[in-house]
């Protein structure tokens, strides 16, 4: 067998037998499916809020008779504030509001509860809202009227093609939710393997082993085969994500039910996704593998190589602004720095359309970033690999590029 | 065809020069000792020669050929600090890095049985490296750096931390490899090793060649023109010998310039004195290592 697919191989080995490898592997779906469970057990227990509540109020202002059935909410009236403080002191009403005489000029509506809460939960405020308002506006104007008025807007967008057609790709969130997930595990599983790819270096290098695998095959070989088997534990990782995730979505959906029918995979998003997965990994892969050569322990690297996954993680960070102002020209920067193109790219893939330009330029900078990083790092390797101990200060590594 | 041929290599370290102009030969079939104090550049030329780092300046001819990913697989190497993978089973480790040497897996697999068996190593065969002690790690990286039958073993330090029964064990393979006509180059500071196995040396320092070539002629050069005497009777004084050095048990005759040991003999043998041991006193390596290192340092 080719010395390369020998160390390709060994490392892939190496890497998948790790604890921490199959940890992390099994965290990821672990982690999902708690949050499923808990979301299941929170919207258990919430659940009986969803049966019939009963709130009182005082009507000191007047006309506010109709209307006492708001969805799950009813409203009960009491004739004085005493009245409505016996009755939820004994229990028979959650809470209750009182109407003041000069509601009217000031708005403002006094509200008794027994509960220590943050604010009142969302379905009593649209409940007293809704009572207010159909009250003030009965007889004024037809019933539909009142209902418009309660609920003015139902967006329903449409995206059309140039050619005014609808266009076969909606967008919304929908679209966004599979590269969000998978901007995620992409930046997660980059990470772990420039750790492991450090690790292994630095172990390599602190019990000179490494002297006896210089003996045996080239700087390239090794290095070759160490990024692509770590690629390829990569790989296994990350398809261990996406094949537990159809099951997952099952999961949730009985949960969070009819937004996943929505999901939608963002035009070219298999092959781009492929793409910066490879194209992501191989850069990180290469710089993992020029750091652990100039650094001096596994330690000392892995604070480095940390520096430059910042640039990585930027586009997760700021995912909600690159949600909601997806033109800004920042994110055109962000698609092209090679260090954070691969999440941010896959992020913009949810949030909005890529031009074609942009894919070109993104690309282009990233393999010749890895290609560039590539040539230096096999240049540097000989050199500073046997340097323990002691790592070349930033001139002194541009001096050996220029030596060679 | 020698084994190895070094001519004018040359190799620096940012403008320290570490070696320096250095040419040498090693012959197959012979056990070569490089030799030299600390930091003199011993490392560094054991490495241009297995091809983990390049001279600035010079030729390392291997077998006859210049130096390629070919040639080393005609290479074994076990440096001189030692490790290999923790969490690998001994016989994992070892048939890894005999496939990086080209070795087929089954083949490696069975020649490594085979050396474990003959180092006594066999049982611990599926134990996890980290769980061998110092000695046993040193025995299975030795294995890796004869598995894959080279025709050119370098050992750094072989016998560091082995015990005396190990010690003899790596002698016994290392005189084995020899007699089938491989080429072994040993470092190591223990001169009495050297002296034991080394047919040929080379002691260099600062990166220079200092002493080179066969051990004997080296000593020879070396001696201090004094004979070893154990003998029964009475010696009195003997004409060319300007001191008698009492020794426990025997008797160290300085000789002056003009005497050689031949007419010391022929005087004793006619005096009718009874000679038990007779011997041509040469400096032990230890004391010419000391002589020279100690004169380059001035």
């Amino acid at each position: 067998m080719n010395k390369t697919l020998l160390i390709l191989r060994h490392e892939f080995l190496h890497t998948v037998k790790r604890r921490g490898f199959i940890v992390m592997t099994l965290i990821v779906p672990l982690i999902a499916l708690l949050l499923i469970g808990v979301f299941q057990l929170v919207s258990g227990v919430a659940r009986p809020t969803v049966e019939v509540t009963t709130i009182g109020y005082v009507d000191e202002l007047g006309g506010f008779q109709q209307y006492t059935s708001q969805g799950n909410i009813t409203l009960v009236r009491f004739d004085t504030p005493d009245d409505a403080t016996e009755a939820l002191v004994n229990g028979d009403i959650k809470e209750y509001f009182v109407i003041p005489p000069d509601y009217i000029s000031t708005g403002v509506i006094n509200r008794y509860t027994l509960e220590k809460q943050l604010a009142a939960l969302p379905a009593t405020t649209t409940a007293i809202n809704n009572f207010l308002t159909s009250n003030l506006l009965a007889g004024k104007v037809p019933e539909a009227t009142i209902a418009r008025i309660e609920a003015p807007l139902n967006l329903v967008s449409t995206r059309l093609t140039e050619t005014g057609a609808v266009a076969p790709e909606q967008g919304g969130y929908g679209n966004f939710i599979i590269p969000a997930v998978f901007s995620i595990l992409l930046a997660l599983s980059i990470v772990f393997s420039s750790t492991y790819l450090l690790q292994g270096l630095g172990e390599e290098k602190e019990n000179r082993l490494i002297e006896v695998l210089l003996s045996s095959v080239s700087a390239r070989q090794l290095l070759t085969g160490k990024v692509l088997g770590m690629g390829a534990a990569g790989l296994v990782q990350v398809a261990v994500w996406v094949i537990s995730a159809p099951f997952l979505l099952n999961l949730a959906s009985s949960s969070i039910g009819g937004f996943i029918s929505t999901i939608q995979l963002p035009a070219n998003f298999i092959v781009l996704a492929v793409v910066y997965f490879i194209l992501g990994y191989l850069l990180f892969a290469v710089l993992s593998a020029g750091i652990g050569a100039i650094s001096s322990n596994s330690r000392e690297g892995q604070q480095l190589i940390g520096i430059f996954t910042i640039p990585l993680l930027i586009p997760l960070w700021f995912m909600s602004l690159n949600m909601f102002f997806p033109d800004n020209p920042i994110w055109v920067v962000l698609a092209i720095f090679p260090l954070s193109a691969p999440v941010e790219v896959i992020i913009r893939l949810g949030v909005s359309d890529i031009p074609v330009w942009q894919l070109v330029a993104s690309i282009a900078v990233l393999v010749l970033s890895i290609i560039g990083i590539l040539l230096l790092t096999i240049r540097i390797f000989r050199t500073y690999l046997l340097m323990y101990g002691k790592r070349p200060g930033i001139g002194e590594v541009l001096r050996c590029l220029r030596t060679g | 065809m020698p084994a190895v041929e070094i001519s004018h290599i040359v190799k620096s370290f940012a403008d320290k020069v570490v070696v320096n102009d250095l040419s040498f030969s090693v012959a197959q079939g012979e056990i070569f000792g490089l030799i030299g104090p600390n930091g003199a550049g011993k490392t560094t030329t054991i490495r241009m020669m297995m091809d983990i780092i390049k001279p600035d300046s010079g030729d390392v001819t291997i077998l006859g050929e210049k130096l390629s990913e070919a040639t080393k697989n005609k290479l074994g190497y076990l440096p001189e600090e030692r490790g290999l993978y923790k969490k690998l089973s001994v016989l994992d480790s070892i048939v890894y890095l005999a496939s990086l040497k080209g070795m087929h897996r089954r083949s490696a697999e069975e020649k490594a049985n085979e050396l474990l068996n003959q180092t006594g190593m066999l049982p611990h065969k599926g134990k996890k490296i980290e769980e061998l002690s110092r000695g046993m790690g040193q025995i299975i990286q030795f294995i890796v750096g004869i598995i894959h039958d080279p025709e050119l073993v370098v050992l750094d330090e072989p016998f560091a931390g082995l015990d005396p029964v190990n010690t003899e064990l790596l002698k016994g393979m290392l005189l084995d490899l020899r007699n089938q006509g491989k080429a072994l180059i040993l470092s190591t500071h223990q001169m009495n090793e050297i002296e034991e196995l080394c047919d040929r040396i080379l002691m260099i320092n600062h990166g220079r060649l200092v002493l080179y070539g066969n051990l004997a002629e080296i000593k020879s050069k070396y001696r201090s023109n004094s004979v070893l005497l154990e003998f029964e009777g009475e010696l009195g004084e003997m004409p060319g010998v300007t001191e008698q050095r009492t020794r426990k048990g025997y008797v160290e005759l300085v000789l002056d310039g003009n005497t050689t040991p031949q007419q010391v003999l022929e005087r004793l043998v006619s005096r009718g004195i009874v000679i038990n041991r007779f011997e041509v006193a040469t400096p032990p390596l230890n004391e010419i290592f000391l002589r020279v290192v100690g004169k380059t340092h001035e």
